[in-house]
């Protein structure tokens, strides 16, 4: 959870938050005593009076005390002349909102005046102690989430009054991570203060170490207003935390690479192997991933409509559903069309973009034209932090499916004998074909193996993306230039095309724009091709030549 | 492959240009229709059978447009086997150059009475124009960009791709990503070109309103006999010395190779001048039609025309012609009726096409008629189109 706080909004309103996620928490027997100490805010009228509720209030413990203080705080906290109930009251004259103390809802203002109403009263000496018991409620909460929460509060508004409440929460602080967070917030605090060169000096190195944009926020903050004395150590943090910063960034976007470049991965696998084996460009491939996506889509209806507790496992029921529609989809193809065509690879082309039209069309006319939508199960929304790296579990899953799904195939190829007749068909198919392997057997088995894949890249992608009709046309052309680029026959050169293309484009969109970007990776692809007309991983040989 | 030649079966003319009967026939009505459909579309009374009603001649003039394209595909992949995935780009590149002229045509009647930025430049908040509008405003520099455009692209494309020997599939799949990346770029507002919407609102051309009958009848006449034009010089191309070394480079580049010849620059010539071809059809096409967008780069439009290619039959003259007005004459009729199923007979096509009718409407045509007459196919029309497309 990223907290972005503008720092002015204060403190207190920060630990209010911070007390402010135990509502759904707090056992309704809190909530009861609390109101009845609130109550008495109606009856006391004199400053020690009311200091003492307060005083009670922080007893209690209870963080929801956060709002009723922080009203009271700011005066708005009001008793109505008849019934003596305690309400926050905002506004004036006649144009009033009211809102309950505990729980913030808002009541029915009609025909209320201010007239109606007796402030609870307050003065400065008073404010300072209802700060103290509220940090002292959201610092010394016994939710380790509260407690951060306040820290990280403090850290963004640099208020110089919380040093006082950290310190004391540090004494008694046992959790290592709140207490880093304290002693950052700390040091937050402490450039805001009137303290000494030396404390600061600490506290700027502290924040340097944490090396993050909120502390590079506070550093420049203080670094314009700062003594000359300190002036160069603020250079210096600074500095290093732009420094850190940039490596993150740099992380960040290889991870976004790597994330794309899996994707593409995916997409583009079986088509390196039907390309590499039968020299067949299949432009209905992305249909394939298409029908992938579909059958995830039908397997989760059935799953909501029959047996919603297994919808969990959707992904895994659909993995091999989807390999099979895929797969035979692409062995009725190779069969019914494909076989009449060898040694036409721009026949093939031509009459494998009329299948994908019809495939399309076919999807379009039973699911509808529209996008589908297809549930994440659990484990795969939300993310996770590494450092400053901020990674979504479905692109973590994504890329861990893609190098799984390389590895599998890369052991299907080099390990069983299906791969072993594959491979000596990409090599020399006549000489395959007159050492007694049936050539056009393996061709089927190929097809069919690299439309089965683009069906499990399909349930992949439907994870990250639209599932609509024009779904496989979205991945067509990236497919290729990765495969184009990586080389055909070698299933390290599609890895290494994939990966090195998503990097390159994440790194090219913070410079040129995401369109721009791509349409130099494009123009650099055709280049490439220039130079290297068989891609990174050529085969070599006379058997290429073909 | 043997020549025979068939001199003694053709006409004079036909000879000149190494046409069939049926091809030169076909010329001859093309030519003639560049005439008599304007008259019947501007003289002929409204009530007479023989009225053409304008937007026949609209849609007629369209598909004469797209036969361009064909034919210039066909040029390339007919006779070069050069399968161009990407020659929509030209089309569209020469269509913008006709559409940035038309924009300065406006002048001070768009919507922002602006005296030199077209609207969307007015819209985007642009202050001049950019330097690469300069010149729009004369004809003859548009003229020269509709040529130069496609031309240029396609020279430099093709000096990279030939000399590096990229052939086959590799090559039809970068001509692919080519007409992606132009489709991508002039998508974004930033390139000047109008971004999404394009470039619209055309009001005259040369000084004659572009909405007028006569305007769009002579656009109609202008497209027919461009396309006569085309014909005609892929005849005289493809019978001369020159046509037998581009049908040498189709079916055995290697051997052409080690004979001495140089195929990268025939293949280098026929595809800067295919790309030229399909520029001056692009130009056509967008007065007729009144707006150029970007989604003339799609690759599936592309595709489409190398259907309309395949379907007349590909290394015949005529054939990209026929195939072009049939396929769209089709479309326009289909979509009409079921719209929904277009895809499935387009999709059909391209499988039945490749499967069943390699040669084309054309070349079938012709090869049946060379049966009847126990005479071997002549070569100048489509024969032996299906060995080694490598």
């Amino acid at each position: 959870m990223i907290w972005r706080m503008n720092g002015l909004t204060g403190v207190l309103f920060a630990l209010l938050i911070g007390g402010l996620m135990l509502v759904a928490q707090t056992a309704r027997a809190d909530e009861a005593q609390l109101r009845s100490i609130i109550a008495e805010f109606a009856t006391a009228k004199k400053f020690k009076q009311v200091e003492a509720v307060v005083k009670k209030l922080g007893e209690t413990g209870n963080a929801d005390a956060g709002r009723v203080l922080r009203a009271l705080s700011d005066g708005n906290l009001k008793s109505r002349k008849d019934d003596g109930t305690v309400l926050i009251v905002t506004g004036k004259g006649s144009n009033l909102a009211l809102a309950d103390p505990v729980t913030g809802d808002a009541f029915d203002a009609a025909g209320a005046k201010s007239g109606d109403f007796r402030k609870v009263k307050v003065k400065n000496s008073l404010r300072r102690k209802i700060a103290a018991v509220l940090s002292s409620l959201t610092l010394k909460s016994n939710r380790v989430e509260t407690r951060l929460a306040a820290a990280r509060t403090i850290f963004e508004s640099s208020d110089a009054s919380a040093i006082e409440a950290l310190d004391d929460a540090l004494k008694t602080e046992s959790d290592e991570t709140v207490k880093a967070a304290f002693i950052e917030a700390r040091a937050s605090a402490v450039l805001a203060s009137d303290l000494g060169v030396d404390e600061k000096t600490a506290a700027i190195a502290q924040l340097a170490e944490r090396g993050d944009r909120t502390a590079l926020g506070v550093l420049s903050k203080f670094a314009a207003s700062a003594p000359d004395e300190l002036k160069p150590r603020f250079d210096e943090a600074i500095a290093s935390v732009e420094d850190s910063l940039a490596i993150w960034a740099n992380a960040q976007n290889i991870w976004y690479g790597i994330s794309l470049g899996s994707v593409l991965l995916l997409a583009a696998i079986g088509l390196a192997i039907t390309f590499g084996v039968m020299g067949v460009i299949n432009m209905a491939h992305g249909e394939m991933v298409m029908l992938g996506a579909y059958t995830t889509f039908a397997v989760q209806e059935l799953i909501r409509a029959s047996a919603p507790e297994l919808f969990a496992y959707s992904l895994v029921f659909a993995l091999p559903l989807a390999f099979l529609v895929s797969g035979s989809v692409g062995l009725i193809m190779e069969r019914g069309l494909i076989r009449f065509l060898y040694g036409r690879p721009l026949e093939t082309l031509l009459a494998t973009w009329g299948v994908s039209l019809i495939l399309q069309q076919t999807v379009r006319t039973i699911f509808g034209p529209t996008n589908k939508e297809v549930g994440n199960p659990d484990w795969m929304s939300g993310a996770f932090e590494i450092g400053q790296l901020s990674i979504t579990w479905n692109r973590f899953w994504i890329v861990l499916f893609a190098l799984a799904v390389f590895a599998v195939l890369y052991a299907v190829i080099n390990r069983t004998a299906l791969g072993l007749e594959m491979r000596a068909v990409t090599q020399n198919r006549r000489m395959a074909g007159a050492m007694g392997i049936r050539t056009s057997w393996v061709d089927a088995m190929t097809f069919a193996l690299g439309s089965g894949i683009a069906g499990i890249a399909g349930v992949a992608l439907s994870q990250i993306g639209n599932v609509s009709p024009n779904l496989g046309q979205s991945y067509i052309i990236d497919s290729f230039l990765v495969v184009v680029f990586g080389g055909v026959g070698n299933l390290w050169g599609t890895l290494v095309g994939a990966m090195s293309l998503g990097i390159l484009n994440k790194f090219m969109e913070p410079y040129a724009g995401a369109v721009l970007g791509k349409v130099i990776i494009l123009v650099l692809i055709i280049l490439f091709i220039q130079k290297r007309p068989r891609g990174l991983f050529a085969l070599k040989g006379r058997a290429v030549e073909t | 492959m043997t020549v025979v030649p068939s001199y003694q079966n053709t006409n004079r003319l036909g000879h000149r240009f190494g046409l069939g009967k049926m091809s030169l026939a076909f010329i001859v009505l093309l030519a003639a229709a560049a005439v008599i459909v304007p008259l019947c579309n501007l003289v002929v009374p409204e009530t007479s059978p023989f009225y053409i009603p304008d937007h026949l001649v609209a849609l007629l003039g369209k598909w004469l447009c797209y036969a361009m394209l064909a034919v210039s595909l066909n040029l390339v992949w007919g006779y070069c086997g050069i399968l161009s995935l990407g020659h929509g780009a030209f089309f569209a590149l020469g269509g913008y150059a006709m559409g940035m002229y038309l924009m300065r045509q406006i002048g001070t009647r768009g919507v922002y009475g602006h005296p030199v930025l077209p609207d969307f430049m007015v819209f985007l908040n642009w202050k001049e124009l950019p330097w690469f509008w300069y010149g729009f405003d004369q004809f003859w520099f548009a003229a020269i960009m509709i040529v130069l455009a496609p031309g240029l692209l396609a020279f430099v494309f093709g000096w990279f791709a030939f000399r590096s020997r990229v052939s086959g599939v590799y090559l039809s799949i970068i001509t692919q990503a080519m007409t992606y990346a132009l489709l991508l770029a002039f998508f974004r507002n930033d390139m000047g070109f109008g971004g999404n919407n394009g470039l619209t609102d055309f009001k005259d051309i040369l000084g004659f309103n572009i909405q007028t009958r006569e305007t769009r009848a002579t656009l109609f006449a202008l497209s027919a006999g461009f396309l006569v034009a085309f014909l005609l010089v892929t005849a005289f191309i493809t019978t001369s010395r020159f046509g037998k070394l581009l049908v040498a480079t189709r079916d055995a580049e290697g051997r052409t190779r080690f004979l001495g010849y140089r195929p990268e620059n025939v293949k280098l010539f026929v595809w800067t001048l295919s790309a030229v071809m399909a520029g001056i059809a692009g130009a056509l096409f967008v007065p007729q039609v009144g707006i150029i967008n970007p989604g003339e780069f799609a690759p599936a439009n592309s595709i489409e025309v190398v259907i309309w290619t395949a379907v007349g039959g590909r290394g015949t003259i005529i054939g990209p012609v026929i195939g072009a007005v049939l396929v769209n004459g089709g479309k326009s009729w289909f979509t009409g009726l079921f719209p929904e199923f277009w895809l499935f007979v387009l999709g059909a096509l391209f499988v039945l096409t490749t499967l069943f009718l390699p040669k084309g409407i054309v070349g079938t045509a012709n090869d049946l008629w060379s049966k009847v007459r126990r005479k071997k196919p002549d070569n100048t029309e489509g024969s032996a189109v299906l060995q080694a497309a490598e």
